[in-house]
């Protein structure tokens, strides 16, 4: 079965997943991920009009509570978890493409 | 009463003795860190031993008893908890290197119960990342091993909390299972692992696999002791917009009444399912034969449609992970990437390097996988479809439910490989959730009971299905099987040095 990716394919999903992935992985990925998409061939294939998706196995909707004040989690527990902080904000680096 | 005469007894027993002050819990919870230093250098079964934590809600719950409190359905019993479940005083990793050392700042429900029960949490076990995976070889740190037999896998995601439990570490566990993932170690290890419905048991704290499939549930040694588990981590949580609202049918109370009448479907599709080991094939056979003589009627039953399961859930689920893991950006917690010689070292670059260092290869699969399948141009006709496909199932599921009480089929089509047998080949990996998998899809409840050894003497697990919301039958029917099995092999351990 001739496989339904291409090696462009991967660097594009790639991108879009935020992956900074090697040479070496996107070959990989390309056969790997082609074999489970042709997998899928059969699937793909069978006559479905007029089936409704199922998103979620248990139906519930509009699942509310009452909107009433309570603690959060504490700021410094949390912020202490991450890789950087300042000022009590999570410090990242630059996100425009100029200095600021 | 000697310390190893502890470990290896069950949870209903222990929770006796330390109700009844035949022994204290701090006892118990000693008995069982012993035994996991002396045996767990071969297996590696935890990521992380709980050590003095556990002591000290073990002495709380000999002070309460003390005092004169009224002690929880758990008071003193060991339990070993997946490394997906946050616990506010030990590290969460998700089995991956992007989470280490990071330490959450509250308890999942699942957790937080379990305490509130008299529980008390012995470790962390590990786990496939992510617990994506059928046999711990995708952990971050390193592979745990099947308790019967090193040098083959305890199956996986929660392939820890199976061997942990089959080497009588902690009489219970708790897992998740999004495919198969308690289902199938556990028929791989030798014990008894249940998944319960969809909703039923609070997600609220667990690491986010794939939120439509996600479930938490309980590993013992025992019919019983699953129940007993399950009742102390089941119910209503306002924490989890996904939880069943009502109230759940009591199992344990139940389990004893039997199954004359019952009606059991035998699953065509599962039972003969490509490439399943003879040995497995037969117990199946053997597990109709006990319930026919147990009063139950057994005939076989075809749900075409679970033909499609494997290559559904390897859409919907990558899809689902793909966008829950969007979180593990190097921003909020975790890892991040360092910044790289030169110029240039935006967000995004960052996000896409620590990405890249912090996630492994299946990870990295499933979320390229995941992206691909929900990307423009092939949503309708990966995603969609697959989610037709989804809708199916479940139909194939509700006419056979109009006909069955309980259905029958395998847990897992073979008994324990070898470590390292599957790593090259994901596809051949999934197949091992073929019988698992369509639990997941339609949100039901299903559990795995052992059936006994295979010629090399590793563990079979047989598996019972039931409609959502149906714990009590289906406990019942398990324990129907577990009495006629009488399986009582237990695997024999090595000291290793850790």
């Amino acid at each position: 079965m001739s496989n339904p990716l291409t090696r462009d394919d991967v660097v594009h999903v790639a991108r879009l997943a935020r992956l900074a992935l090697s040479e070496e992985e996107v070959e990989q990925f390309t056969v790997q991920l082609g074999a489970v998409l042709a997998h899928f061939a059969s699937v793909a294939a069978l006559d479905t009009s007029g089936v409704p998706p199922t998103s979620h196995p248990i139906p519930l909707a509009n699942v509310l509570r009452p909107d009433e004040r309570r603690p959060s989690l504490e700021r410094d527990g949390v912020l202490g978890m991450a890789p950087a902080e300042e000022d009590g904000r999570f410090r990242v680096p630059r996100i425009l493409g100029e200095e600021v | 009463m000697t310390p190893d005469g502890l470990a290896g007894r069950t949870a209903v027993e222990l929770a006796e003795l330390v109700r009844g002050g035949d022994v204290s819990a701090v006892e118990v919870t000693d008995a069982h860190l012993a035994r996991i230093e002396a045996l767990d250098g071969e297996v590696r079964s935890f990521l992380c031993l709980a050590g003095d934590t556990a002591r000290a809600a073990a002495a709380e719950v000999d002070s309460a008893r003390a005092r004169g409190d009224e002690l929880g359905p758990l008071a003193g019993v060991p339990v070993a908890v997946k490394d997906m479940f946050c616990t506010h005083d030990l590290p969460t990793t998700a089995g991956s290197r992007i989470l280490e050392g990071w330490r959450p700042p509250y308890d999942s429900t699942v957790v937080a119960r379990l305490r509130a029960a008299g529980a008390v949490v012995i470790g962390k076990t590990n786990l496939d990342e992510f617990a994506m995976g059928s046999s711990n070889e995708n952990s971050g740190f390193f592979p745990t091993a099947n308790p019967w037999d090193t040098t083959r896998v305890p199956g996986g995601s929660s392939g820890g909390s199976a061997a942990a439990v089959a080497a009588r570490f902690a009489p219970l566990a708790v897992g998740t299972d999004t495919g198969g993932s308690i289902r199938q170690p556990a028929a791989l290890c030798g014990v008894v692992g249940m998944r319960p419905t969809y909703g039923r048991v609070s997600r609220y704290g667990i690491v986010a696999y794939a939120s439509s499939l996600d479930q938490a549930g309980p590993f013992a040694t025992n019919v019983a002791d699953t129940a007993l588990l399950l009742e102390a981590m089941w119910g209503y949580d306002p924490m989890d917009s996904t939880s069943i609202p009502s109230e759940p049918e009591p199992a344990l109370a139940r389990l004893e009444d039997g199954v004359a009448g019952l009606r059991v479907g035998l699953v065509e599709e599962l039972a003969d399912v490509e490439g399943i080991q003879p040995e497995v094939r037969a117990a199946v056979d053997s597990a109709r034969n006990l319930f026919e003589k147990a009063g139950a009627t057994v005939e076989v039953v075809s749900l075409p449609s679970v033909e499609y399961g494997l290559s559904a859930y390897y859409i919907i689920a990558p899809a689902e992970a793909s966008s829950n893991l969007a979180r593990y950006d190097g921003v909020r917690y975790g890892l991040r990437a360092e910044a790289p010689p030169g110029e240039g070292y935006d967000v995004a670059a960052m996000n896409a390097l620590t990405r890249e260092q912090g996630f492994g290869a299946e990870v990295k699969r499933r979320i390229m996988l995941g992206t691909y399948a929900l990307s423009a141009g092939y949503y309708d006709a990966y995603y969609g479809q697959a989610q037709r496909v989804r809708t199916l199932i479940i139909r194939d599921f509700t006419r056979a439910y109009e006909r069955f009480d309980v259905l029958l089929a395998p847990t897992s089509p073979t008994t324990a490989f070898e470590l390292g047998s599957k790593t090259s080949d994901p596809l051949a990996m999934y197949l091992s959730d073929v019988c698992t998998i369509p639990t997941n899809l339609t949100g039901a409840t299903a559990i795995s009971v052992p059936a006994g050894l295979d010629t090399a003497g590793l563990p079979i697990g047989v598996q019972v299905l039931a409609p959502a919301l149906g714990e009590a039958v289906l406990l019942r029917a398990a324990r129907a099987l577990e009495a006629g099995f009488a399986f009582t092999a237990r695997p024999k351990l090595k000291e290793v040095a850790a």
